[in-house]
C-alpha cells in the first residue's frame, strides 16, 4: 500500500452532507472487475446525466478541480452500504484525502485499507475551508505527521485515529501483523472452545 | 479498556472482553471472529486471497449466501449474463475453499440477515461480521454484528480475526407501550430522526426498556438492523426468554442438552445494574407515530401526519440547502402534507422487513383491498416464503395485485434488476432512502411494512391507523 505523508495537491470543494457509499459508486458498476479501474464510475451519478454526458456545473468535472486529490465535503461522508468499491472509485479516479466533519464508520476504516485519508475536521473548521477553496481554487496541504491542512497562511488541524495514522505513514497491511500472532490465536480458540462449547455451529 | 474483575460491564463490553486475543499498547484488539457471512461482492476478498495464495482459514466458520444479486424471478426466464457470473463467482470460491453455501436452487436461501439467525447460525454472544453494513441486524439475538469491507473481509478470510478499537457504549431506552400499527420501523426510524444518520457513529448501541422487551424476534431484527442508519457500529438486544424461544430447534443451534446449558450462558448476557454507558438515549414509545421518509437520508424522517419541511424557515444555511437539494431530488414542495405525496409503486422486503411478521403485518391491511399501483413483495428467505405460503398470505398480495416473487435483496439495492424506474416514487420497506438507492432516479420513502400496504390501497402516502381501526 502506498504510505501517506504530505500531500499538495487541487481539493475539490462538495458542499453535501450525507454523501453516501451509494453515491460514491452506484450499486450497478459494482459487477465490474477492478482490474479495469472504477475511477471512471467515482460520484457517476452526480458526473453523468443518464445518456453518459458530463454535467458540466458540477464541481468534478471543472477544469479547475478535474485533476483534485482531495475531496472536501460537509458531514457524514460515506455513509451506507460497507462496499470498499466506494473507496476504490475514489482512489482509482486519484483521490488521496477526504476531508470532513464526520465519516461513516466502515468507510472510514476501508479508506485506511487502501491508503486513502480520511480527515476529520471541527464542523467550523470545514465551512471555513469550504468557503475558501470556493474563494481561492487554491492547492491544500494535508501534513499526516502534523496532522495539519493548511493553505495560504491558514492552518487547521485535523483528527485521526493514532494507529491509522501509522499505517497510513508507513502503508502498513494488518495480514502479516496478524500472522505473527498465530500462538495467541490459537491458544485462544483452544481455551475459548472449552469457555464457550456452544460457537461451534451444529451441522444438521 | 481493561475493567477490574468486579467493575459492573455493559453487555457489549462482556462480548468485547470473551472476544479479546490480544490488546496493544495502542489500544488495537485483536478479535476472534466467530462466524463469517460472505456474498456474492466477496469476490474483491477472494481475489485478495488467491493473490496471497492463501485459503479460508476457518471454512467452518464462514458461511456463503447467495443474495445481493439473485433474480427473484427464478423460472422461465435467463438471467442476464453479468448477474449469473456474480452467482458463479461465489459458488467457485465456496467450493474451491470447502465452505457451505446457501446458493440459488437451496431450499433455505435467502438474505443473509434473515437466513442467519432463521438457520440458527446467528447465537447470543457470537462475533459476527459479513461484508454488508447491515450485519447490525444479528445483534437482535445478543449477537454482536457488524458490516466490514472487502480488505477486513479478506483479512478475515484468512486469519478468523480482525483488530478493532473498542467502541463507547450507548444506551437507547424505549418505554411505554406501542399503540396499535406502530412498529420496530417506527421506533428505529423515529430514533434516527432525533439523533441523525451520524448520531451514533463510533457507538456500540443496546437497545433496552419496556417496549423493546415486548418486541417480537423479528421486530428486534428490524430495529437492530436500522442501527447502521443512526452511525452505529452495531446494535443489540440482551438476550431473554423470546431469544431463547425463538432459537429451539434451529437446525444450526446447540441440540437438547447442549441448547439448554448454552441457553444458561446466553441469558447472562446482560448489562450489570450500575454498568455505565458513554451516552444514554430515552423515548417514550406510547409518543410513536407511524413514520415515513421525505428526503434522501433515512434521518430525514417524520410522522405521517407531518408536512415536509420548509428549507426558508431553517436558519442554519447549510441545512436548508440541504433540505431544498432533497426536495429538488424527492420532487416535493415545502410545507406539503405528507398524506398528499401520489405513490407509483410499492415494494415489500429487504433484509430490514421481510420476514412472517412483516408481511403478516401488511397481509392484514390488503387483505380484501386492492393496491392502486404496481408492486413486488420478495420475502426474506425461501423459508419465509413457504411459511407465507402456507398461511395463504401470497394470495392475498397477489389479490391485491402484487407481484409475488423469490426471495433476495431485490428492489432494496437493484443489483438483481429490480429497480425503480427514473422518477417513479416507492413506498418502501427498504432501510435506504438514498439517492439512486433503488436505481438511477428512483425516489424512496421508507416506512413500516403496514404503511407500505396503506400507501398501496390509496395510492399515497397514508396513515394506517385508520385501515388497521376499520378491521378492528
Amino acid at each position: 500500500m502506498q504510505p501517506f505523508q504530505r500531500l499538495t495537491a487541487a481539493a475539490c470543494p462538495l458542499p453535501y452532507a450525507n454523501i453516501d457509499t451509494d453515491q460514491l459508486i452506484p450499486a450497478r458498476f459494482m459487477k465490474r472487475s477492478r482490474a479495469e479501474g472504477y475511477g471512471g464510475y467515482l460520484l457517476h451519478d452526480m458526473r453523468f446525466t443518464g445518456d453518459g454526458t458530463e454535467i458540466a456545473d458540477f464541481r468534478l468535472n471543472q477544469s479547475t478541480y478535474r485533476n483534485s486529490q482531495i475531496i472536501m465535503a460537509r458531514r457524514n461522508f460515506g455513509a451506507g452500504s460497507s462496499r470498499e468499491a466506494a473507496v476504490y472509485a475514489l482512489v482509482d479516479y486519484g483521490i488521496r484525502c477526504v476531508i470532513a466533519p464526520s465519516f461513516g464508520d466502515i468507510f472510514a476504516s476501508n479508506s485506511v485499507n487502501n491508503g486513502l485519508l480520511p480527515a476529520k475536521v471541527d464542523e467550523r473548521d470545514g465551512e471555513a475551508l469550504l468557503r475558501f477553496l470556493e474563494e481561492t481554487h487554491a492547492e491544500l496541504t494535508v501534513d499526516l505527521e502534523a496532522q495539519t491542512i493548511s493553505a495560504k497562511g491558514m492552518s487547521f488541524p485535523f483528527a485521526i485515529d493514532p494507529v491509522w495514522r501509522t499505517k497510513l505513514l508507513n502503508g502498513w497491511d494488518d495480514i502479516d501483523i496478524t500472522l505473527s500472532q498465530a500462538d495467541a490465536i490459537a491458544r485462544f480458540r483452544a481455551e475459548d472452545s472449552v469457555r464457550r462449547p456452544w460457537t461451534t455451529p451444529r451441522v444438521p | 479498556m481493561a475493567h477490574s474483575p468486579s467493575a459492573p460491564r455493559t453487555l457489549f463490553d462482556k462480548l468485547w472482553d470473551s472476544h479479546a486475543i490480544v490488546t496493544r499498547e495502542d489500544g488495537q484488539t485483536l478479535l476472534w471472529v466467530d462466524r463469517h457471512f460472505v456474498h456474492e461482492g466477496s469476490f474483491h476478498a477472494f481475489n485478495k486471497l488467491k493473490e496471497r495464495g492463501a485459503k479460508v482459514a476457518h471454512p467452518e466458520l464462514t458461511f456463503g449466501i447467495a443474495d445481493h444479486y439473485v433474480p427473484t424471478r427464478r423460472f422461465g426466464r435467463s438471467i442476464d449474463p453479468a448477474i449469473q457470473n456474480m452467482i458463479d463467482q461465489l459458488e467457485d470460491n465456496m467450493s474451491e475453499n470447502d465452505v457451505m453455501l446457501f446458493g440459488l436452487n437451496d431450499p433455505r436461501q435467502g438474505i443473509v440477515h434473515v437466513v442467519g439467525p432463521e438457520q440458527g447460525l446467528t447465537l447470543p454472544g457470537l462475533l459476527i461480521v459479513c461484508g454488508d453494513s447491515h450485519t447490525s441486524t444479528h445483534g437482535a439475538l445478543g449477537a454482536w454484528g457488524f458490516g466490514i469491507g472487502a480488505s477486513e473481509v479478506a483479512h478475515v478470510l484468512m486469519t478468523q480475526t480482525l483488530w478493532q478499537r473498542k467502541p463507547k457504549r450507548m444506551r437507547i431506552t424505549v418505554d411505554g407501550t406501542l399503540a396499535p400499527g406502530i412498529g420496530a420501523k417506527d421506533i428505529a426510524l423515529s430514533i434516527i430522526a432525533r439523533m441523525g444518520a451520524d448520531g451514533a457513529q463510533g457507538h456500540a448501541v443496546e437497545y433496552a426498556g419496556s417496549a423493546i422487551r415486548t418486541l417480537s424476534m423479528e421486530g428486534r431484527l428490524t430495529l437492530c438492523n436500522l442501527s447502521i442508519e443512526a452511525g452505529a457500529r452495531c446494535g443489540m438486544v440482551a438476550p431473554d426468554e423470546t431469544t431463547i424461544a425463538y432459537l429451539r430447534n434451529r437446525p444450526f443451534a446447540p441440540a437438547r442438552d447442549g441448547f439448554e446449558r448454552a441457553a444458561e450462558d446466553w441469558l447472562r448476557l446482560q448489562s450489570d445494574k450500575d454498568a455505565e454507558f458513554d451516552r444514554e438515549i430515552v423515548l417514550n414509545g406510547s409518543e410513536i407515530a407511524p413514520v415515513v421518509t421525505w428526503g434522501v437520508s433515512p434521518e430525514d424522517a417524520l410522522p405521517i401526519t407531518m408536512a415536509v419541511p420548509d428549507p426558508a424557515s431553517i436558519s442554519d444555511l447549510g441545512k436548508a440547502a440541504q433540505i431544498r437539494d432533497a426536495l429538488t431530488y424527492m420532487d416535493l414542495k415545502p410545507g406539503q402534507k405528507l398524506t398528499e405525496v401520489p405513490i407509483d409503486r410499492v415494494f415489500i422486503g429487504s433484509c430490514t422487513n421481510s420476514r412472517i411478521e412483516d408481511l403478516r403485518a401488511a397481509a392484514q391491511v390488503l387483505s380484501d383491498r386492492k393496491s392502486k399501483v404496481p408492486g413486488l413483495v420478495s420475502p426474506g428467505s425461501s423459508l419465509v416464503k413457504q411459511q407465507a405460503e402456507a398461511e395463504g398470505l401470497d394470495r392475498i398480495f397477489k389479490e391485491a395485485g402484487l407481484e409475488w416473487v423469490d426471495s433476495g435483496c431485490s428492489m432494496c439495492v437493484g443489483m438483481n434488476g429490480d429497480i425503480v424506474q427514473p422518477g417513479e416514487r416507492c413506498a418502501s420497506t427498504t432501510n435506504r432512502n438514498f439517492k439512486g438507492r433503488q436505481g438511477p432516479g428512483a425516489r424512496t420513502h421508507l416506512m413500516s411494512p403496514a404503511m407500505v400496504a396503506a400507501a398501496a390501497v390509496t395510492g399515497y402516502l397514508t396513515d394506517v391507523r385508520p385501515l388497521i381501526q376499520e378491521r378492528s
